[in-house]
C-alpha cells in the first residue's frame, strides 16, 4: 500500500500552507469556478490573457491540500506562459493523472518542476478528482478569456 | 436480552478482516452498515434454492418465493409497527421513496400558491424532489432554522406550518446526529392541517420505530443502513392517502387492467410497485429486520448512546479546543453521528490519514449543503456508529486523528 509520503510531498505542504497567487481579479478579467461534488472542494480561476499570454491569474476557494495546492502550482506554472503552453500543459497534466481525453500523447520532454510532486496522487484513485479540479477550471477560464 | 458486541461483531464477516494486515474500524455506518451473516445465506440460500418470479407465475417455487417476498413486508411492517401491511411499499432506495411522495402526493395537491414545509438540516433526498416539482408548480417551500446547538428552532414553528399541506422532516440528521422531537412534529403539521412526512433512513436502522406512535402519514428509510442489502427501501403510508394517490411508474404488475383506452390500477401496495421487484433484496431485508428485532431496538439504541457519550467525551478531552464537534452535545438528544472539525486541516486529508489505519470515516458535505453552509463549512469529518462498533473503535479514532495533526503540523 502507498505511504502517505508518496502522497503529500512536502512541496505539497509548502504550495498548501503558502498558496501561491491567491486571490481574486476584477473584471475585464474571466472567472470561472468549479466544484468536486464528492467531497466539497471548490477553486475559482481567474484570469488575465493578452495577446495570447497569460497576463495574470488569482485562485480562489478552498479545499483540502491536494486541490489547493494543484491550483497554486498550476497558477506558477501557467503565469506569464502563452495560452497554447498552458492549453499543452493541463493535457499533460492530466495525462499524468491517468486520465486520457484522446487526442496526441503530451510532449514529456520539459521539466515539471513542482508539478512533478503531483504524480503521486495517481497512487490514490480517490484524489486524482481533486488535483485534477483547478486545471478544468483552468481550461473553462481559458475557453471563456477565447470567447 | 443482554447486548454483547462482540456477539454482534462475530456476526459481521467482513470486521473480522485484516485490510494491509489490520484490522478494519468501520465508521462509516451512517453512509451505509455492514452485513450479517444472517442476511448474507438468506439471500444465499434464496438463490440457490428458491428463486422464482413473485406474484404472477402459479408453480410451486413461485408461489414459495411469493410467499417468502410478501413475509418480507409482513416483518417490516411488524418492524415499524405499521397498522397495515399492504401500506408497506417496496422501492429502489428511500431517494425513489421520497421521490414517489413528491411525485405522486405532491403533484396532486400542490400548485400555485400552495406552501410546504422543510427544515435546514435536510439531506438532498428530501430537499431536491421538492424543489424540481416547486419549479414546476410554482409553490413555496419554507424552512425551519436550527439552533446554535444544531437541534430543529421550533419557536416560529406555527407560523412557518400556518396553510402548508406538508411538512417533511429528518427523523435523525445524517449530519448532526440530532434526533428530532418526531411526534411533536408530526403533530404540530397535523394541527395546522399538513400532512407529516418522516424520513427515517438515519432512524430506522438505530432506535425503535412505531409510525402510529409518531401519528405520521408518511415515512421513508432504506435497508443498507439497517444490516440490510442494498438496492431496496421502504414508503411506509397511511392506506386513505396511498389509495388517493395517482401511480407512481407505470408498467407491468401495477395494474388491474389495460385496454387500448387507459389503464385501472391495481390494489396496494401493487398500485406502486411497477416491474419485476427487488426479489432477493426483499429476502435480505426480511432478514436484516430479524436480525435487528432479535438484538432488539432498545439495545441498539443503548449501545449506540454508550458510544455517542464516550465518543464526544474522548475527543473533547484527547483534543480540547483543537476539535469542533457539530450539534448537540447532549447524547441523548443525538444518535452516535459525529461530525467534526479538526485544527484547520481539511477534513479529505484527515479521512486520507485514517484510512492508513483503516479508520473508515466520511469526508464531504454529506448530501446536505444547505446545512453545511449553515455551519459555514465546505465539508466535516463523519465518524458515524453502530451496533457492532465497540470503546476500542473510538480510541483507534482518536489515535488516527492525532496522527493526523501530527502529520500535517510539521
Amino acid at each position: 500500500m502507498p505511504g502517505l509520503e508518496d502522497l503529500y510531498r512536502e512541496i505539497i505542504l509548502d504550495h498548501y500552507k503558502s498558496p501561491r497567487n491567491r486571490g481574486s481579479l476584477e473584471p475585464p478579467a474571466v472567472r470561472s469556478e468549479g466544484h468536486n461534488p464528492l467531497c466539497g472542494d471548490e477553486i475559482e480561476v481567474f484570469l488575465v490573457v493578452k495577446d495570447g499570454i497569460v497576463d495574470d491569474i488569482k485562485i480562489g476557494g478552498q479545499g483540502c491540500s491536494i486541490s489547493q495546492s494543484s491550483a497554486s502550482m498550476m497558477s506558477a506554472a501557467v503565469k506569464g506562459k502563452p495560452v497554447e503552453q498552458a492549453r499543452a500543459l493541463i493535457h499533460r497534466f492530466k495525462h499524468m493523472m491517468s486520465i486520457d481525453e484522446g487526442g496526441e500523447e503530451p510532449d514529456t520532454s520539459a521539466p515539471l518542476g513542482d508539478l512533478e510532486a503531483l504524480q503521486g496522487v495517481v497512487k490514490f484513485p480517490v484524489r486524482i478528482k481533486c488535483a485534477v479540479l483547478s486545471w478544468n477550471t483552468l481550461a473553462e477560464a481559458l475557453d471563456i478569456a477565447a470567447e | 436480552m443482554s447486548f454483547d458486541v462482540q456477539k454482534v461483531r462475530a456476526d459481521f464477516p467482513v470486521l473480522a478482516e485484516l485490510i494491509n494486515g489490520k484490522p478494519l474500524v468501520y465508521l462509516d455506518s451512517a453512509n451505509t452498515s455492514q452485513k450479517p451473516n444472517a442476511v448474507i445465506d438468506a439471500m444465499t440460500q434464496f438463490m440457490q434454492h428458491g428463486y422464482a418470479p413473485t406474484n404472477r407465475s402459479a408453480y410451486q417455487l413461485a408461489a414459495e418465493a411469493t410467499d417468502k417476498f410478501e413475509g418480507a413486508r409482513a416483518k417490516v411492517a411488524a418492524f415499524i409497527n405499521a397498522p397495515k401491511v399492504h401500506e408497506v411499499l417496496y422501492t429502489k432506495n428511500a431517494t425513489e421513496a421520497l421521490n414517489l411522495i413528491v411525485r405522486s402526493w405532491g403533484s396532486a395537491n400542490l400548485s400555485v400558491g400552495d406552501a410546504m414545509v422543510l427544515t435546514h438540516m435536510e439531506h438532498h433526498a428530501n430537499i431536491v424532489p421538492w424543489q424540481m416539482l416547486a419549479a414546476e408548480r410554482g409553490f413555496t417551500i419554507r424552512w425551519v432554522p436550527l439552533t446554535s446547538d444544531g437541534l430543529l428552532d421550533l419557536s416560529n414553528l406555527s407560523t412557518l406550518l400556518d396553510g402548508a399541506k406538508a411538512f417533511s422532516f429528518t427523523a435523525m440528521s445524517n449530519v448532526l446526529g440530532t434526533i428530532n422531537p418526531i411526534t411533536e412534529l408530526c403533530a404540530a403539521a397535523h394541527k395546522a392541517g399538513a400532512i407529516a412526512i418522516v424520513d427515517a433512513c438515519q432512524a430506522v436502522p438505530h432506535m425503535p420505530t412505531d409510525v402510529q406512535a409518531w401519528d405520521a402519514d408518511f415515512v421513508t428509510f432504506s435497508s443498507h443502513k439497517m444490516v440490510g442489502p442494498s438496492g431496496i427501501g421502504i414508503l411506509w403510508g397511511r392506506e386513505s392517502l396511498l389509495d388517493a394517490m395517482p401511480p407512481f411508474l407505470g408498467g407491468g404488475n401495477m395494474i388491474s387492467d389495460v385496454k387500448l383506452e387507459g389503464f385501472t390500477c391495481a390494489e396496494l401496495p401493487a398500485k406502486f410497485e411497477a416491474g419485476t421487484q427487488p426479489i432477493i433484496e426483499a429476502i435480505g431485508l426480511g432478514a436484516a429486520v430479524d436480525y435487528l428485532s432479535a438484538i432488539g431496538m432498545d439495545n441498539v439504541r443503548a449501545h449506540e448512546y454508550d458510544m455517542t457519550v464516550l465518543a464526544l467525551n474522548s475527543l473533547n478531552d484527547r483534543f480540547g479546543s483543537d476539535i469542533t464537534i457539530h450539534g448537540s452535545t447532549d447524547a441523548a438528544l443525538r444518535g452516535a453521528t459525529i461530525s467534526f472539525a479538526y485544527r484547520d486541516v481539511h477534513p479529505h486529508d484527515i479521512s486520507q490519514v485514517l484510512d492508513q489505519n483503516n479508520v473508515c470515516v466520511r469526508a464531504g458535505h454529506h448530501c446536505a449543503k444547505p446545512l453545511m453552509r449553515l455551519l459555514g463549512s465546505n465539508a466535516t469529518v463523519r465518524a458515524s456508529f453502530y451496533l457492532y462498533n465497540t470503546p476500542s473503535d473510538v480510541t483507534a479514532l482518536c489515535d488516527a486523528l492525532s496522527e493526523a495533526g501530527d502529520f500535517f503540523t510539521l
